[in-house]
């Protein structure tokens, strides 16, 4: 379903840094994939190459087949299929929680605005805040954004849904309603790629987790591997430090 | 650390502020009485209302056949030496000044009547309205393109963005104005005569001056607006599958407009008090024609009070309407 090949990313501004050095991976419908690693190792660059919000500087990024990279490919479409959900919710402020929902199924879907709103309210129920649909995003506590950031993503139909450190802005207390909407998401069977520190879900729901360090994949495996015994002295340190 | 004022002293001060306003009142009065300025503040009304007397004229030579007066207006027919009829209407009220059978003479004044008509300053400030609403109509299309144009991706955009603000922000008004009045009308007035056949008047070189001069401005404005969006707002925008067109028209421009709108009313303010630049190249607008009344009328002092005081009023309603724009966007 997704398939890197050779990804390499460079920032140069504010200096130059090597963001992403030779990256592979292989993502299979389905799947879900946890991405750890500390900060600054590139796991959320790796993230946003996926659905072109960075555009890579080397290798393959293939979506269904279609590389992103190629010049002739209409990223727009792409997208549509590639549920996002940020680390900090991104609702739009000037819009209800179900007008946020709805206007990506009404410009880039052309759905009907009743077909929209039939559809908004199953996710709202799904992610459990129907009774939220009218209030501004503001007026909601981190979680609830975040559910409604995720019930936004889903209303595309997306193919594969993206999390960048979805409960990383969130207080303690409000991680779990998240992550239990992300834990129905993984069951129905979407393919999901997630980059997180809640090791507790990497290891109840991943399939496999990718352990990244300075901009490579260091270790990919299946999570009770990977947290019992991992293979590389660097994933040894890394577990060591945040278990 | 704010200040704090007891209550007294904020008494005082109040009662402080009124007394200044009063000596400040006072004390221009006593200047004039000085140099025996003798003030007609009677003559303004009639800058604003003129009354007229029109004269109804005889165009033919003859006699009055019939004078025939009807609830709304009187009819006065004359019948001309070679047998032809023509009738001119009079409103009632007027004064008729002719008879039945009276022998009339081409240039013979029949009846004469007043009639009420928009003063100089009405005009004037009329035309004021105007230009502005054009121009801060123009202004806002031009800025609005200017700024998505000013940080985007294509550098031409980027740059033609870019050089129009620093041209127009770095040259003065007054010569703007110039340009656009000597040269550029001559320019394209000559071309248009000699290729399609018709002018632009005076007025429209004006409205494109002052467009140009507070697109280059609005443009700056609605630049600073976006920018201040989160980018957050466009990644999940874009991410949605949205285009750039569409994240900008349903996400970025309608959160960016609530911020733009106050530096957007301070600058639609200038441009109504700019266009008294306009006088300049013969556009009778509010300035123009407080200058005109002042000649014929020699009340100086009362004409330039009440000019300054219809600027006053347009500029005041302007924001008091932003205000109320404001307002109503912020709730939503």
């Amino acid at each position: 379903m997704i398939d890197v090949k050779n990804v390499d990313k460079i920032f140069y501004a504010p200096h130059k840094i090597q963001a992403l050095t030779d990256v592979s991976a292989n993502i299979e419908s389905g799947e879900v994939v946890v991405v750890i690693g500390p900060s600054g190792s590139g796991k959320s660059t790796f993230l946003r190459c996926l659905n072109h919000l960075e555009t890579a500087d080397a290798g393959h990024i293939l979506i269904d087949g279609v590389d992103l990279l190629d010049p002739a490919t209409n990223i727009d479409k792409i997208r549509a299929e590639v549920g996002m959900v940020f680390q900090s919710f991104n609702l739009f402020p000037h819009k209800t929680v179900e007008e946020n929902i709805i206007l990506a199924q009404r410009v880039v879907r052309k759905r009907s605005l009743s077909e929209a709103r039939e559809r908004t309210a199953i996710l709202l129920e799904k992610v459990g805040i129907q009774d939220k649909a009218k209030v501004f995003p503001p007026q909601l506590s981190g979680g609830q954004q975040q559910r409604v950031a995720i019930a936004r993503a889903l209303a595309m139909d997306p193919k594969i849904m993206l999390f960048d450190e979805p409960t990383s802005a969130l207080d303690p207390e409000m991680i779990g309603e998240v992550l239990d909407v992300m834990k129905t998401l993984a069951r129905e069977g979407m393919t999901m790629v997630v980059v997180t520190h809640e090791m507790g879900f990497a290891r109840e729901v991943a399939d496999r987790v990718i352990f990244m360090d300075s901009g490579r994949i260091v270790e990919v495996g299946p999570p009770e591997h990977f947290f019992t015994n991992p293979s590389h002295d660097r994933t040894k340190l890394f577990l060591n430090q945040i278990l | 650390m704010e200040e704090q004022l007891t209550r007294k002293q904020i008494r005082f001060w109040s009662g402080a502020y009124f007394v200044i306003i009063l000596a400040m009142i006072g004390g221009f009065v006593l200047a004039t009485s000085q140099i025996t300025y003798s003030w007609h503040w009677s003559v303004v009304p009639t800058y604003f209302v003129a009354h007229e007397t029109v004269k109804v004229q005889a165009e033919l030579e003859g006699t009055v056949d019939s004078i025939q007066s009807s609830g709304e207006s009187s009819t006065i027919t004359v019948k001309g030496e070679d047998g032809t009829f023509e009738s001119y209407e009079v409103p009632s009220g007027g004064e008729l000044l002719a008879g039945e059978t009276d022998m009339v003479f081409p240039g013979d004044t029949l009846a004469s009547y007043q009639e009420w008509r928009p003063g100089l300053l009405m005009l004037g400030m009329m035309v004021t309205i105007k230009v502005s609403l054009y121009a801060i109509v123009i202004g806002i299309l031009l800025g609005i393109w200017g700024g998505i144009a000013r940080i985007s991706a294509n550098p031409a955009a980027r740059w033609l963005a870019y050089t129009y603000v620093e041209l127009i922000r770095g040259t003065p008004l007054l010569v703007q104005i110039f340009i656009w009045y000597y040269i550029g009308s001559t320019l394209i007035n000559q071309l248009f005569h000699k290729y399609i056949g018709f002018e632009i008047p005076a007025l429209w070189y004006g409205v494109i001056a002052l467009a140009m001069f507070t697109g280059a401005y609005v443009t700056e404005i609605v630049r600073s607006g976006i920018q201040s969006i989160n980018h957050g707002q466009t990644e999940a925008a874009r991410s949605l599958g949205m285009t750039h067109f569409q994240s900008l028209r349903y996400i970025i421009m309608p959160q960016a407009m609530r911020r733009i709108l106050p530096p957007l009313a301070g600058q639609f303010i200038s441009l109504i008090k700019d266009s008294s630049l306009l006088g300049i190249i013969a556009v009778r607008e509010l300035t123009k024609a407080t200058r005109e009344a002042v000649t014929t009328s020699f009340a100086s002092f009362e004409l330039f009070f009440t000019c300054a005081a219809l600027y006053l009023i347009l500029t005041f309603t302007l924001s008091l309407c932003v205000q109320y724009l404001e307002r109503r966007m912020g709730t939503s």
